[in-house]
């Protein structure tokens, strides 16, 4: 009863500063920069992320499309040790929230708990980072405003889809249109937003994730985007790292930089672009930014 | 006694000579018969010889249940020289052989118990007599689109007063601003005008527009409304609508009326066959207004101008700027709420750009458009560059039929308006090919099927199966991706405009009313009637009725029967001298009360007040004329202090214990 009592803000984590915080693997390798940028925020803001020991894959991608039981047994290991930790979890990639806010719903009913195993007691809640920042937006003061900056937020699919674990609306999201607002910079409106970047078809079949990926880039284009900032290592390296390759047969090239979210607040924030490696972009983001006196 | 057969629906499965003989055996039972119908004439000729025979003072009738026939059996007693209050009726056929169909045994002793119940209760039935009070021979009605106006008009034509309030600066409401209507594209204007002029012509007839329902007092036959007359800054009683402010204010704004598609100016009549034809003041952008505000606020800086054009320019002298708003009680006898409807917000669909793209309109914007006297003179235009669009692309059950957007219900008028738009973009422009997308097309009515045949035989129209799932800009055309559901692919259309067809939702405030009027509301806000299929038009509040969208979406056909068959029940109450209220009402005995006023907070009718004892004790008071019988208080009360006629505590215990007797 105590507990349930509890303002909802500090259940949205408004209230507290402590996090546990949850990397994941592409933050860990090809998404190094969006690790070390979230990192430098959050410490900027005063937001203590404590990573989590000894954190195992969350499943994403092949998990849930062979097991029932690991899908949900596999962050249900992560849920558990995050909650022995008491504190919420946190994580900046969107696959990994996916999995991880999935399993803490699924677990909510008792059958599914015991099938995951060790998943017992409270579990203590799932934010994905923008859900954290943006939680903190009336206090968030930039050092250097992004201003003139034209950003295109991409949520893709994972951030609010389904609907049970969504951050926000699955058609118009906000949530880093109003961030990018409160760095200075101009949230540019579009259709694009939550659609599929070609996910983890990349191997496969490069040319639909080249297909997809350029769709949307090419929509960035035509609202006048300078950059398309993403929070998910997936949608970023379909954007990125395939630019090169699309155009031909579906139209003209297009050369859009893909930065993080983090990126940006932690350029707003006073961090250099070495510092937040914007330089480690395969479109550089630089150029677009220097003009803008940003970098 | 007298137990019914109805036929074989009671004696089919209880043995009624078995019930016969065991009523013979109860106390204080002297006669006994059955009969095949016992609400037939000879039954009932039966029940009265009885009476007079065998000097009888009290009657049970075990028969169907009494929401049935207890009226008649009342009226027979009644005739045959008792108080019709002296008698019960056992329900034997719904709680008993209609239920108990297998069990013909079991069916036989629950009759024999349902009718001992009754005797014990009839036994303790005291005589009640039926009051008489006064009513006001003068009905209110709310809101005054077509609904509206065809009640008050019926009304007004019976003999009777009517005073009809409005909200907005015109009557006519949503259909003045329809083009055309469907099946038989009628002019919209053409035949609603003439009402409007109508009314307000009216010798009984007493127009109220700028204004609103405030408060409401008392009961059938005699309530006290509270109206607030909105400020209009405007004379109305010497300004002559000559329409030189309108044509000469400065200051212009997007027009509601239009759907923000036009401009009207601060002083303004809504549409030019707006009645009254007098103006009203928009305080919000009245430049004067806003000086005012401005010097009043001691704000520093630039003073906005002042204006008053209006009022310079005004040949009669009809401007008052000391206007403020009014309040006026008045009487009434019966009220009509017919509030209408408004139409969804598309904003809440992001797929469908979330109302940014001005080349996304909705059915009644463009219906504006075709009307001659819109924003665009009957051209169809885009909003965004003007250009006559050659491909429409129509999306059905944008905000109905769609749970997740909280919208479950038909909004049923859409299927045929897109129907009548693709037919009149043809007629427009020969060129345009119009594309629907739809879920079902619902054409029940006279002529309506045959109507969107047409649209696609005749007129071209492309249907196609399936949900819009994303509409995006792209250059100057809309991509619209759907599917199409009959052939299993999806559908991408380079669009230049696309109509929603957005859904009917109850107007603005009508939750307010309703609790104002203690009438009940359903989840999507639509108000509720008294029962759907053999009342429509009443509430469960006494005296107050509904007609129109209010109740749920309609067509204006139906909007119009439903006005007049509110008005036939307005006239049939009128026609009554005195008002006779059903003496079965709680009671309270002044010895008991304690004054906790718990009754009061139960009450679902608002029918307990409080009266102040010559001792200045402060007790409960019920009154009568509001109270249902419900018997919520009765249960409430914790000194037993109010009793309930012809349900007493007495009667209910003395059921209950001749149960084990």
């Amino acid at each position: 009863m105590k507990q349930e009592a509890r303002a909802p803000s500090e259940k949205r984590g408004g209230g507290q500063n402590t996090f546990s915080y949850y990397p994941g693997c592409a933050l860990k390798s090809s998404a190094r920069e969006y690790d070390i940028s979230a990192r430098l925020c959050c410490e900027s803001l005063g937001i203590e992320l404590r990573e989590l020991a000894d954190w195992t894959c969350c499943g994403a991608s092949s998990a849930h499309a062979t097991s029932d039981v690991l899908a949900v047994a596999l962050p249900g290991k992560d849920l558990h040790a995050a909650s022995e930790a008491g504190y919420p979890l946190v994580t900046a990639c969107a696959m990994c929230f996916s999995r991880l806010k999935i399993a803490a719903h699924e677990t909510a009913d008792m059958a599914t708990r015991t099938l995951a195993g060790d998943v017992s007691g409270n579990i203590v809640p799932v934010m994905h980072l923008l859900e954290v920042i943006d939680s903190r937006l009336a206090s968030l003061v930039p050092n250097k405003g992004l201003a003139g900056l034209k950003v295109a937020c991409f949520y893709g699919c994972l951030l609010v889809r389904p609907k049970a674990v969504a951050i926000d609306d699955a058609e118009n999201p906000q949530v880093m249109d109003r961030l990018m607002r409160t760095i200075g910079a101009e949230p540019m409106p579009w259709a694009f937003k939550t659609e599929c970047c070609g996910a983890g078809l990349p191997l496969a079949r490069p040319d639909i994730v080249r297909r997809l990926s350029h769709r949307i880039l090419l929509s960035a284009a035509a609202v006048g985007a300078d950059c398309v900032a993403v929070a998910c290592p997936e949608c970023h390296a379909n954007l990125d790292m395939h630019q090169a390759g699309m155009g031909g047969k579906h139209g003209g090239e297009v050369r859009v930089p893909v930065v993080y979210f983090t990126q940006l607040l932690g350029l707003s924030l006073g961090f250099s672009p070495y510092e937040l490696h914007l330089d480690r972009h395969m479109v550089d983001p630089l150029p677009a930014l220097s003009s803008k006196g940003l970098a | 006694m007298f137990v019914c057969h109805c036929g074989t629906n009671i004696a089919g499965v209880v043995d009624i000579a078995r019930v016969v003989e065991a009523a013979k055996r109860m106390p204080q039972v002297v006669y006994v018969s059955d009969n095949k119908y016992t609400c037939s004439d000879p039954g009932q000729g039966s029940i009265k010889n009885a009476i007079g025979e065998h000097k009888l003072d009290r009657v049970v009738v075990s028969a169907c249940s009494p929401r049935m026939h207890e009226k008649t059996f009342r009226k027979a007693v009644a005739q045959a020289g008792l108080n019709p209050y002296m008698l019960e009726i056992a329900n034997i056929r719904e709680h008993d052989s209609w239920v108990h169909a297998f069990d013909k045994e079991g069916a036989t002793a629950k009759a024999i118990e349902l009718v001992r119940l009754a005797v014990a209760k009839v036994s303790r039935d005291a005589q009640l007599h039926a009051r008489q009070i006064g009513l006001t021979k003068r009905a209110l009605v709310i809101g005054g689109g077509i609904a509206g106006i065809q009640a008050a008009l019926d009304i007004a034509n019976s003999g009777h007063e009517v005073v009809v309030v409005e909200r907005e600066a015109t009557i006519g409401g949503r259909m003045a601003q329809v083009d055309k209507t469907f099946p038989t594209l009628d002019c919209s204007a053409c035949i609603l005008s003439p009402k409007m002029v109508e009314l307000s012509s009216h010798p009984r007839v007493t127009l109220l527009t700028y204004a609103e329902v405030v408060s409401v007092k008392g009961f059938l036959g005699n309530f006290e409304v509270e109206i607030r007359q909105k400020a209009r800054k405007v004379d109305h009683a010497s300004c002559t609508g000559c329409g030189t402010c309108w044509q000469k204010c400065p200051e212009k704004v997007k027009s509601d009326f239009d759907l923000g598609l036009g401009e009207r100016t601060a002083i303004y009549i809504p549409f030019p066959q707006a009645v009254p034809p007098k103006p009203v003041i928009d305080l919000e952008s009245c430049r004067y207004m806003k000086y005012l505000a401005f010097t009043a606020s001691g704000a520093e800086g630039k003073k906005p101008p002042q204006c008053r054009i209006c009022e310079k320019l005004c040949p009669t002298g009809s401007i008052d700027w000391e206007q403020k708003d009014k309040i006026l009680t008045e009487k009434f006898g019966a009220i009509v709420v017919a509030t209408g409807f408004k139409t969804f917000d598309h904003s809440a669909y992001g797929e469908y750009g979330a109302g940014a793209y001005p080349d996304v309109i909705t059915g009644l914007q463009l219906e504006r458009m075709m009307s001659a006297s819109g924003p665009t003179g009957g051209e169809v235009r885009r909003p965004s560059d003007g250009a006559h669009p050659k491909t429409v692309v129509f999306v059905s059950c944008v905000g109905s039929r769609d749970e997740a957007k909280g919208r479950a219900y038909c909004s049923k008028v859409c299927c045929m308006y897109i129907a009548k738009h693709a037919i009149m973009l043809k007629e427009h422009d020969p060129e345009v090919q119009s594309f629907v997308f739809y879920i079902d097309i619902r054409a029940g009515g006279k002529g309506y099927e045959e109507f969107v045949r047409r649209a696609q035989e005749e007129y071209g129209a492309i249907y196609l199966r399936g949900r819009v799932s994303k509409i995006y800009q792209e250059g100057r055309k809309l991509k619209v991706l759907g599917e199409d559901s009959l052939i299993g692919r999806p559908v991408e259309i380079d669009a230049d405009l696309v109509v929603l067809a957005t859904g009917i939702e109850p107007s603005t405030g009508v939750v307010d009313l309703a609790q104002r009027l203690s009438i009940s509301y359903d989840t999507d806000r639509f108000l509720v009637e008294a029962h759907p299929k053999l009342r429509p038009v009443e509430t469960q509040t006494d005296g107050v009725f509904l007609a129109g969208v209010c109740i749920g979406p309609k067509d204006i056909p139906e909007t119009v029967a439903q006005g007049s068959a509110a008005a036939a029940k307005v006239a049939a109450l009128f026609s009554q001298e005195y008002i006779t209220t059903d003496p079965m009402t709680a009671t309270v005995d002044l010895m008991k009360c304690t004054g906790c006023m718990l009754c009061a907070q139960v009450c679902p009718f608002k029918a307990i007040g409080s009266q102040t004892m010559r001792d200045g004790k402060v007790l409960a008071n019920v009154n009568e004329s509001l109270c249902k019988g419900c018997g919520l208080c009765a249960a409430a009360c914790r000194g037993k202090a109010i009793d309930l006629r012809g349900f007493t505590n007495q009667q209910l215990l003395a059921e209950v214990t001749s149960l084990w007797q």
